[in-house]
């Protein structure tokens, strides 16, 4: 048990501090890490930003070398995510192509395919966006209704999916259709890569409670996409779209948790500037979101731990969505009490479209994140069933 | 960076356990707990020669191991775990914590031997009846009588004061107030015009006593006065060594859940297949495995003896002292009718976890001292 780096750390978080002091400069420096990776603020900068840590292959730094990757280990991913947090360098914007898709693909994906996509995901010159949910597969993500058939070399693709965060902007998506309608729920379905920029689809944007709309619906009304571009076998789609999901508790935690150290700070700010931090109830509050935001820290370290030390994941990974995303309404729901009525009272104009100051944005949109990507009470099936192994709910 | 225990550690951890498997079932917890001393003083023996538990984290020089409190914190869980009835806290995590701090070196050479090979059965009287766990709870003068001093008062809450050979006894200098003049003296257990009475606790697991100084004859503990910081010390690690201790007791009550929720059988089905039961044991879970990574996080502070201690130490006791308490409630609640009875264990921790939530502190308390030691 030792938190220290070993010296061999040491010299790769040097690396990539002098990387960061010498890129982080003019503009990049200016925007700032806030806002996730659905959040839009400065994309244009962010895109130039993100193509100079390609360049530098700071994006795929754990892919193998073979295709572009620095073969970074787990302990260099977490130390290169702390250091980009400190520096406060731009929000990332290929969280679903670099993140989530690369290492399926890297599991998963043809020689061809790793070759074709890998190095366009790194150059940042294709975004993508997961298509995932639908109006009717949202926690049942295996009753997907979206139809794809074959027509000779091509998918023909029909139906529709929601909440795709990015479409907009991206040039691709891996999506989740049914291929074998007969089929029982988990066995008909395919891993799809859909080009964006055609006639067949469409983006619709989706105007959330926060009035702003990162997330999207997605229209198929016989889109196309070359045969080739399946990840998988026909029909054996489930567990590539399962592994995709196994991606999104990954080694991004530490700079996701100094972020919201960060937004824990303003709170306290705030508490400190409208006169509540003296009071006892906010102060128990207030040191609670801290001994929470902190053994978020922990159970990262420990999650880790075990991954680089046996290969697979403890019982503790499996907590990680559900701790973070009650925390984070907590803490949204806490910044509310420490504003007082000032909370109520937008920053703007009455004749300004609705906008959110920072802490009523924390607020308000964290009430998605206990939504997406699992539910929290699918969370808690998943712990009951799969790590401590209580009977499934008959079916 | 690596936050596991190293393999050492973890046959530490499994010969521990056997032991304690062995020598502390719950017919012998049960059988103890109805006793005045609370503890076996063949397998308190035991634990010192053959396993050389109480020498831990002892320095070599003063007959010790010299382990770190990592290791410590290893066999607090495990004790934790079967609600071990023996005067080991008291012993080896407050009295001889207190005396490192804080004595010279001469004095720990002579103190310290006995603690290490389990002659010596110790305390730290430092609560009094006001019940506060701050400097201001301490009250009782010490007054300097020729070469030595001399106690007058009352300490409370003293767990294991009755049974204890030697007492390390908090005081303050005549006409000082908070957090000055606070002095460690040493007491024989058998001191004359020191009276200790057994208390009647309702955890009966962990024995506590009230302690009665008339004119005792106290040898001061390192330099009278000027000891908050040592003490404040120690009850940091000593928060941490309970947190350990808690998380062992945690782990186990939602063992006993799921064990429980996978073989009782209602509506036709095991109870932990409706999500009623399911979701709670999954709540479970997030805590007792979130309390482990800030106990363990906070022991490995402690050996580290790093300026973050404090911080983790009152991080590490709130945390834990909520998930012990909700999983302790939960366990009767998901065992329905049998977990009321006398007969369960159930309630055994349940009372240990509500002992344990208090001693040293609560959960609000430590997050209002949290709150203030992060600059809020």
């Amino acid at each position: 048990m030792d938190f220290r780096d070993s010296p061999q750390e040491a010299e790769f978080r040097d690396e990539v501090r002098t990387w960061l002091a010498e890129h982080l400069k003019g503009e990049f420096a200016e925007i700032g890490g806030g806002g996730g990776p659905a959040d839009e603020a400065g994309w244009e900068v962010r895109v130039e930003w993100e193509r100079l840590l390609g360049k530098d292959r700071w994006v795929g730094m754990a892919w193998p070398s073979e295709y572009g990757g620095r073969n970074a280990s787990i302990v260099e991913q977490v130390i290169f995510n702390e250091e980009y947090a400190k520096a406060d360098a731009p929000a990332r914007i290929s969280f679903f192509g670099e993140g989530l898709f690369a290492p399926t693909l890297i599991a998963y994906g043809t020689e061809d395919q790793k070759r074709r996509f890998l190095p366009r995901i790194q150059a940042v010159e294709e975004l993508w966006c997961q298509g995932y949910s639908e109006p009717n597969a949202g926690s049942d993500l295996s009753n997907v209704q979206t139809r794809a058939v074959l027509d000779g070399d091509q998918w023909v693709i029909n139906g529709q999916k929601v909440w795709t965060t990015l479409a907009h902007r991206a040039q691709w998506c891996f999506a989740v259709v049914r291929t074998d309608p007969d089929a029982p729920a988990h066995k008909g379905i395919s891993y799809l890569l859909v080009p964006m920029d055609q006639q067949g689809v469409s983006v619709r944007p989706l105007r959330q409670m926060t009035g702003t709309a990162e997330f999207n619906e997605v229209f198929f009304d016989d889109a196309r996409t070359d045969r080739a571009n399946i990840v998988g076998e026909p029909n054996d789609g489930w567990k590539v779209a399962m592994a995709t999901l196994g991606f999104e508790r990954g080694t991004a935690f530490l700079s996701q948790q100094l972020g919201f150290r960060r937004e824990l700070d303003h709170v306290i700010d705030a508490a400190h500037a409208h006169g509540t931090a003296t009071d006892p109830s906010i102060r128990q509050r207030l040191a609670d979101a801290y001994v929470g935001v902190e053994i978020m820290k922990y159970n990262g370290l420990r999650m880790l731990t075990n991954l680089v030390r046996r290969g697979v994941l403890g019982p503790e990974a499996s907590i990680g969505k559900l701790y973070w995303s009650t925390w984070h309404r907590r803490l949204g729901e806490l910044a509310m009490d420490v504003l007082g009525p000032d909370s109520q009272i937008l920053p703007g104009d009455p004749r300004d479209p609705y906008e959110l100051g920072e802490l009523q944005r924390i607020y308000l949109f964290s009430r998605s994140e206990t939504i997406y990507a699992g539910a929290s009470e699918i969370q808690k099936n998943i712990l009951g069933e799969r790590v401590l192994g209580l009977p499934r709910e008959p079916r | 960076m690596n936050f596991a225990f190293s393999e050492e550690q973890e046959e530490l951890r499994q010969t521990v356990r056997r032991f304690l498997e062995d020598k502390s079932p719950s017919a012998e917890v049960r059988r103890l707990m109805e006793t005045t001393e609370g503890y076996d003083e063949g397998v308190w023996k035991q634990m010192a020669q053959e396993l050389g538990l109480q020498s831990l984290h002892l320095p070599e020089a003063y007959g010790g191991q010299g382990f770190t409190f990592v290791e410590l914190a290893i066999v607090l869980e495990e004790m934790g775990r079967v609600l071990l009835c023996a005067p080991y806290f008291s012993t080896v995590v407050l009295a001889a914590n207190a005396i490192m701090n804080v004595g010279t070196d001469e004095q720990q050479g002579t103190l310290l031997p006995g603690i290490a090979s389990g002659e010596t059965i110790a305390t730290l009287a430092f609560t009094e009846p006001n019940g506060k766990w701050d400097a201001s709870g301490i009250t009782m003068e010490a007054r300097q009588d020729g070469d030595g001093y001399v106690l007058d008062g009352t300490k409370m809450f003293v767990i294991d004061g009755h049974t204890a050979d030697l007492v390390v006894v908090v005081a303050r200098a005549a006409g000082t107030s908070g957090e000055d003049g606070i002095g460690f003296f040493t007491v024989d257990g058998d001191a004359a015009g020191l009276t200790r009475t057994p208390l009647a606790t309702m955890d009966q697991t962990r024995k506590q006593a009230k302690l009665e100084f008339s004119g005792v004859k106290a040898q001061p503990l390192g330099a009278p006065g000027g000891g908050w910081a040592a003490l404040s010390k120690t009850l940091d690690q000593a928060a941490v060594g309970l947190s350990n201790e808690m998380v062992g007791g945690a782990q186990k009550v939602l063992d006993m859940s799921v064990e429980y929720a996978k073989v009782r059988v209602q509506f036709g089905r095991p109870i932990g297949s409706f999500q009623a039961i399911k979701h709670k044991c999954a709540d479970m879970l997030l805590e007792v495995e979130s309390a482990k990574s800030a106990a363990y996080y906070s022991a490995w502070a402690a050996a580290e003896d790093n300026e973050e201690l404090p911080v983790v130490a009152s991080l590490a006791k709130a945390y834990c002292s909520d998930a012990y308490f909700h999983a302790a409630a939960e366990n009767i609640q998901i065992h329905g009718g049998i977990g009321f009875t006398w007969e369960h264990d159930a309630h055994l921790y349940f009372k240990r976890a509500k002992s344990s939530e208090i001693l040293l502190g609560d959960a609000t308390y430590h997050r209002e001292l949290l709150a203030q030691r992060i600059g809020i």
